[in-house]
């Protein structure tokens, strides 16, 4: 009783603290996130009152009593419901950018402005699609191969609720205008270190499941989830230094200015691809890729020079964002050199998953979620050769400020993480949920392809949009002068950025089908469907073939 | 089996005890970043100062958050690349000192539009009104957004004192009447009734005029406007002392 009281309390002091700060606050934008968290607080007050009876609702509702003898799942079924939520969320507002491009009157000023909507679209993929699916498989993951529970299981909720309010935060920042601008860490000073705190309680609860461990060593996925959280920490706080103007207010200026800003933030930038949307998925491949294959990792030794060749090097290649700028030429050769021999390592990686189906090729044929995730790994040696490519200074000219690093960036984050996420829900849902099987396998066929020729469209289109503009934009005539004005190469891309839109609205309703699958699924049915992979007896094949008379 | 040396036994220690993992991994992501970025703090080619920066008026801030605000940095850089394609179309290539007062920095990653970075100076104040207003009207195949909100919006910045003090904080050399006077700074540098004092004295090339065509009050317009029009006219570039400036530095 009196826990439940000091709770209550503690949520009422966070009410008024937020309703000060909207009285107090020096713009709207603050003002309606101090309104959100005092909503949230109300919300936890009224729950704490009403789930007196201790352990209580939250559990009722997914029906699975977790005893001491059981993995504690609940956050990481928290965590797939999430995944698949944001997932849709992030599609269809990249879809709706995508739409504005090819027809500007879908601008809508000026909450749904291309400009405020297209942070909204990156964060929601990656850090609410993405990020959501890290947080459940990792503790999927580190629980199964540690042998044990989940250390700290209220910091673990912790973890994940104040995860879904950094998000609401961020996403509701974006479209009220309040960034600070920097891409893909465009949440404000008091977002970023209501982050800082979650993230730090997220490592507590990992690293204090490896120290319980029953098993003696840490299993080759948990390093790369390890690597993650400790590097997206270390960038996270570094890149997001700032001075607030008023303790009141959204507004702070970055601590660095100019090219060393520049630097920290693509330093920041290139690494939130490589720990949040490589290593971290990493490890979902070490974990899944095997189970579902039902054959060991195929080289222990290649993990270990794959593990620390690729955290080593991905560090250096931020520079390759900034060529031909004002940071200093030795910087940038820098940054080109070490991208190149990275791509050494992502095939490693690349290797070692495929090879693991070694034995069990014909899987591709029968399952859907390997064939999801040899999908995924093919994309993933591609854009790792892709980067590589594009980060050639010479090559780079080209494509640099053009839609060409869009494509690469969705041939990796449709293709690798998006595959490898939709594979890992599917391995997830029947056994999160205690279903003899997912509702239809048939529908997985139906996504695969879906989100594959999605993709297609997406990448071929946007490497055409990227070398048309990079070309139009340095044509010379024979006269000496520049052949086209800007918005020649703007007006140029349209039909691609139709086919681009086109390709966006395929990957978007192959995550349709995986939501209904999904939440039939967990409704607890069974689609009625011949099984997949099976190849009929047909009665009337099955004879010689005769020579029939003419007529 | 293979029971002979096993060339990878270190690997064993590390991957027991997760305190050695940790530390391992953090040393290991920790070097790169740390040989790349911590020289640009102190080498000549990116600290050195030009003839003509100075930092930005409160209006040119305020129109610089409007900017930032609104995410124009998602479909226009302001880093022209030392490319005879880049020069000819949007001016000298970008300098490092150029944008050493910009918190944070605006350089870009994507040409949906054209670059900005010396943007200034080379429409009218009409037509970059009338570009915000309504894009389509003056480019017919423009995809840009229509920004009309901003000349309806009167300009509001809870303490632009505050703006200039934090600014200061992380190294923006403002003076103290510089902070003092932001929030008459601020209107008078688009208010045309006002005073100006020694505005134009504490920032040299100050445009000091009605900037959105409504000289009756100040709108964010006038502030973004204000902003497009000095991007890039502070440093002459092609000037025989930055040339000279140019030659020397090191760390290139």
């Amino acid at each position: 009783m009196e826990a439940v009281v000091g709770r209550l309390g503690i949520w009422a002091l966070v009410l008024l603290v937020a309703i000060a700060a909207i009285a107090g606050a020096q713009d709207s934008g603050f003002a309606v996130h101090m309104g959100i968290i005092a909503a949230v607080a109300l919300i936890l007050m009224i729950v704490t009152a009403r789930n007196y009876d201790p352990v209580g609702k939250a559990q009722s509702i997914f029906k699975m009593p977790t005893g001491p003898s059981r993995y504690d799942d609940d956050v990481i079924r928290w965590g797939v419901i999430a995944t698949v939520f944001w997932g849709m969320a992030g599609f269809l507002a990249g879809l709706f950018i995508a739409l504005q491009m090819a027809f500007p009157e879908l601008n809508f000023e000026p909450y749904l402005s291309f400009g405020r909507v297209r942070p909204l679209h990156t964060s929601a993929v990656v850090f609410a699609f993405g990020g959501n699916a890290l947080i459940a498989t990792s503790f999927y993951v580190v629980q199964r191969t540690c042998r044990t529970q989940l250390a700290f299981p209220t910091l673990a909720r912790f973890v994940f609720w104040g995860y879904q309010l950094f998000i609401v935060l961020a996403a509701t920042g974006y479209l009220l205008g309040i960034t600070q601008s920097k891409e893909y860490a465009e949440p404000e000073w008091y977002v970023d270190l209501w982050l800082t705190i979650v993230w730090l309680a997220y490592l507590a609860v990992f690293v204090g499941t490896i120290v319980r461990r029953h098993e003696p060593h840490i299993y080759v996925a948990n390093w790369f989830f390890l690597a993650f959280i400790i590097t997206v920490a270390m960038l996270h706080v570094v890149n997001n230094l700032a001075v607030p103007v008023s303790m009141l207010g959204s507004r702070s200026y970055s601590a660095f200015a100019g090219v060393q800003d520049a630097l920290t933030q693509w330093w920041y930038g290139h690494n939130a691809v490589g720990f949040f949307l490589t290593a971290g998925f990493l490890a979902m491949m070490y974990y899944f890729v095997p189970k579902q294959a039902e054959r060991p990792i195929y080289s222990y030794r290649l993990s270990i020079i794959h593990f620390w060749s690729l955290i080593f090097l991905y560090i250096w290649a931020g520079p390759h964002h900034l060529h031909y700028t004002a940071l200093p030429d030795w910087a940038q050769t820098l940054g080109m050199v070490f991208s190149i021999v990275l791509w050494m390592p992502s095939w490693g990686g690349m290797i070692n998953g495929l090879m693991t189906l070694n034995g069990a090729w014909d899987k591709v044929r029968t399952d859907p979620i390997i064939r999801m995730m040899v999908m995924a790994l093919a994309f993933y040696g591609m854009s790792t050769f892709e980067g590589p490519m594009l980060s050639i200074k010479a090559v780079n000219s080209l494509s640099h400020y053009t839609d060409w690093t869009i494509g690469h960036v969705h041939s990796g984050a449709l293709g690798w993480n998006g595959m490898i996420t939709f594979a890992c829900v599917y391995y997830l849902v029947p056994r999160l949920w205690n279903r003899e099987r997912l509702y239809s396998m048939r529908m997985i066929n139906w996504h695969f392809w879906l989100a594959t020729l999605g993709i297609v469209f997406y990448a071929a289109s946007m490497w055409v949009a990227g070398i048309t503009q990079g070309l139009m934009w340095r044509e010379y005539g024979s006269d000496g002068f520049l052949v086209n004005s800007f918005v020649d190469t703007v007006a140029a891309l349209h039909p691609m950025y139709l086919m681009r839109a086109f390709g966006g609205l395929l990957y978007l309703s192959g995550a349709i089908i995986m939501t209904y699958n999904v939440w039939m699924t967990i409704a607890g049915r069974l689609r009625e469907e011949a099984p997949m992979g099976e190849t009929r007896h047909d009665e009337a094949a099955d004879r010689p073939i005769v020579a029939e008379p003419a007529e | 089996m293979t029971e002979k040396k096993e060339p990878f036994a270190s690997h064993k220690t590390i991957e027991r005890n997760v305190t050695i993992l940790a530390a391992a991994t953090l040393v290991t992501v920790a070097i790169g970043g740390i040989v790349e970025i911590a020289p640009l703090f102190w080498i000549d080619n990116t600290i050195e100062e030009v003839e003509g920066m100075r930092p930005y008026t409160p209006l040119e801030q305020a129109g610089r958050d409007i900017y930032i605000r609104e995410g124009c940095y998602t479909c226009h850089s302001q880093m022209i690349r030392p490319f005879r394609d880049e020069v000819e179309r949007y001016g000298h290539y970008s300098l490092a000192a150029e944008s050493m007062y910009d918190h944070p920095f605006q350089w870009g990653s994507k040409r949906t539009g054209p670059d900005l970075a010396r943007v200034g100076d080379r429409y009218s104040d009409e037509w970059h009104v009338q570009h915000l207003k309504d894009p389509q009207s003056v480019v017919p195949q423009s995809i840009m957004p229509s920004y009309s909100f901003l000349a309806e919006t009167p300009l509001k910045v809870a303490d632009p004192s505050a703006n200039l003090a934090a600014l200061s904080t992380v190294g923006v050399p403002y003076s103290d009447t510089d902070i003092e006077m932001a929030e008459t700074d601020l209107f008078a540098q688009a208010d045309p009734d006002l005073d100006t004092g020694d505005l134009e004295e504490r920032y040299p090339k100050a445009q000091v005029r009605d900037f959105d065509g409504d000289p009756d009050r100040v709108t964010e317009m006038d502030a973004l406007v204000a902003y497009l029009q000095m991007l890039g006219t502070l440093v002459d570039v092609d000037s025989a002392a930055a040339q000279q400036e140019l030659a020397e530095e090191t760390g290139r």
